[in-house]
């Protein structure tokens, strides 16, 4: 219950008028649910920009990521090659090393590329997911070496073993990475505070967090609103996918 | 034939050449990059114009209060999380450690803060906080105790942050724990049991050691994440009241326009600290870590 309902609290609250707000005691159901509080939100900004950014950079990251982290993976998994255990200690380096440190650096570097203020500087730090290729590295470890071998036999190219074999038997592996890097990008606050300064290329975390400076501070009924429409995806995602989010999450802190 | 076997030798190197060039075009260079703008009066306006001026911004780090300031709230927060967390999640769990519905739905609902944006959950707790009309005050008020201004004041805001923080990551911690009291063999608790060890000695011989690496993780991840405190400073109290939440990340993001190299700095300082900190957990606990 303490940790449900401050979300009720929340619904509620985006459904109340402002004197309902004021109230004392509080109002716990709204006498005549207030939509208008949702119209009166979106109004607050371009939210449908935030919501339309929100998703290109969400998706374009998760896209992006199993490029670049399938073949790496696999190389790591399946090849011996000169220089792979250094290249390989790279990774768990960088896995290491939070954002919060280095976003002075990239961002100068972004700026001086010329692509701050775009999704760009968004997406393109993340293309490359550390934690992912090690957990995929690891699943790909598991798969036996013989049915590699026996589609090798068959002569399928490794291109071709790697789409029909490799990526089918470690579906599970796929979907927590996914889930894991939709619910990390789709709630980042902090990259986009620091990457960009126009409304147009911004997510919806931003657009709501400044909902409260636009709203005032006391304006909560229309504050919550626009937080509803931020968590409803989430909570909807978390809603189909409970039972494997829970275990991507467990899974990849007992690893 | 030939050209077959050249393609198999780089072949490797080609399929992580993406990977890599993400990693060391935003993660190692950037660091490079970092430390050496710790050694430079960098000028915005002008890159050519920025000066050299070696340990400078280091000295200035270490005399000034701020940056103390701000490293002291650090670990009081980094203290309180993860003392808190720690306590908090391994009481849950242990309340939670059967395969019941209930506690299906239960580990579900303490889990649903951690996948929701900090900016959500932020502020929704600005809200329950809010001195006049927030809940919680009416909650004390309706039980008989003074209410409190929460983030407004700068003896409490600092309590409220880490009170949000805890609130938020009790179900990631607990769900691990729960995990981690599963695979304890049920077969050793019988053997206590016939030894008519008492329940509190059970829990303090058996189960404290041989959760204590999972326990360990946690303490790494958890300081290590604290240490890295920014969003929820930013929305709740934007490091205030009179600098009361200033945290190390927070004190780097303000000086991140103006003095780039004395906030590269204050990013290498963090960047040693995260270091130091791991290297001490695991030479200090890892003796005292009972790994199967």
């Amino acid at each position: 219950m303490v940790f449900i309902f401050p979300f009720l609290w929340m619904i509620s609250t985006s459904l109340q008028t402002f004197e309902e707000t004021l109230a004392f005691p509080p109002t716990w159901i709204p006498a005549w649910p207030q939509w208008i509080n949702f119209v009166e939100a979106m109004r607050a900004g371009p939210f449908l920009t935030y919501a339309r950014n929100s998703l290109i950079i969400t998706f374009s990251i998760i896209i992006l990521q199993f490029i670049v982290m399938i073949p790496a993976a696999y190389a790591f998994a399946k090849y011996k090659f000169a220089g792979k255990e250094i290249i390989f200690a790279l990774v768990l380096l960088a896995f290491m090393i939070p954002g919060q440190v280095t976003f002075i650096p990239v961002y100068l570097m972004l700026a001086e590329w010329g692509v701050i203020n775009s999704l760009l500087p968004q997406i393109i730090p993340f293309m490359a997911n550390a934690f992912g290729i090690f957990l995929l590295r690891q699943y790909f470890m598991q798969i036996p070496q013989e049915i590699i071998e026996s589609g090798r036999l068959d002569n399928a190219s490794e291109f071709k073993i790697i789409m029909k074999i490799m990526i089918p038997m470690s579906m599970p592996a796929l979907a927590t990475i996914a889930l894991f890097s939709f619910v990390s990008h789709w709630n980042d606050y902090f990259w986009p505070l620091v990457m960009t300064d126009s409304a147009q290329v911004r997510p919806l975390t931003m657009g709501i967090a400044m909902l409260r400076e636009t709203e005032g501070i006391s304006n909560w009924h229309i504050i919550m609103a626009g937080n509803v429409v931020l968590v409803v995806p989430i909570l909807i995602v978390y809603l189909f996918a409970s039972k494997q989010i829970v275990k991507a999450f467990v899974y990849s802190g007992i690893k | 034939m030939d050209k077959k076997r050249i393609w198999e030798a780089i072949r490797p190197y080609v399929m992580v050449l993406p990977a890599m060039t993400g990693i060391i075009l935003f993660v190692i260079y950037p660091v490079i990059y970092l430390i050496q703008l710790s050694f430079y009066k960098y000028n915005l306006m002008n890159k050519d114009r920025s000066k050299f001026i070696g340990f400078d911004n280091f000295t200035q780090i270490f005399t000034r209060e701020d940056f103390y300031k701000a490293l002291s709230n650090t670990v009081v927060y980094t203290v309180g999380v993860v003392v808190l967390t720690m306590l908090l999640s391994l009481l849950i769990a242990i309340w939670l450690n059967k395969k019941t519905r209930f506690n299906a739905v239960v580990q579900a609902g303490i889990f649903t803060p951690h996948i929701i944006s900090i900016v959500s959950v932020a502020l929704v707790w600005m809200w329950l906080m809010e001195p006049n009309h927030g809940i919680l005050n009416f909650l004390l008020k309706a039980i008989g105790l003074p209410p409190s201004s929460w983030l407004q004041s700068s003896n409490t805001a600092m309590l409220s942050v880490i009170i949000v923080s805890v609130w938020q990551n009790i179900g990631y911690y607990t769900l691990i724990i729960v995990a981690a009291l599963q695979s304890v063999p049920p077969s050793i608790y019988e053997a206590a049991a016939l030894d008519n060890a008492s329940r509190f000695k059970m829990f303090y011989k058996i189960t404290l050691p041989l959760i204590s690496p999972q326990l360990f993780f946690i303490l790494i991840i958890m300081t290590i994440g604290s240490f890295k405190v920014f969003d929820t400073v930013k929305i709740m109290t934007a490091g205030g009241p009179n600098n009361a939440t200033t945290t190390l990340v927070y004190y780097i993001y303000e000086f991140r326009t103006n003095s780039i190299g004395y906030a590269s700095a204050t990013g290498v300082v963090l960047m040693a600290i995260i270091a130091i900190l791991t290297f001490i957990y695991f030479r200090l606990l890892s003796k005292r870590v009972h790994y199967q």
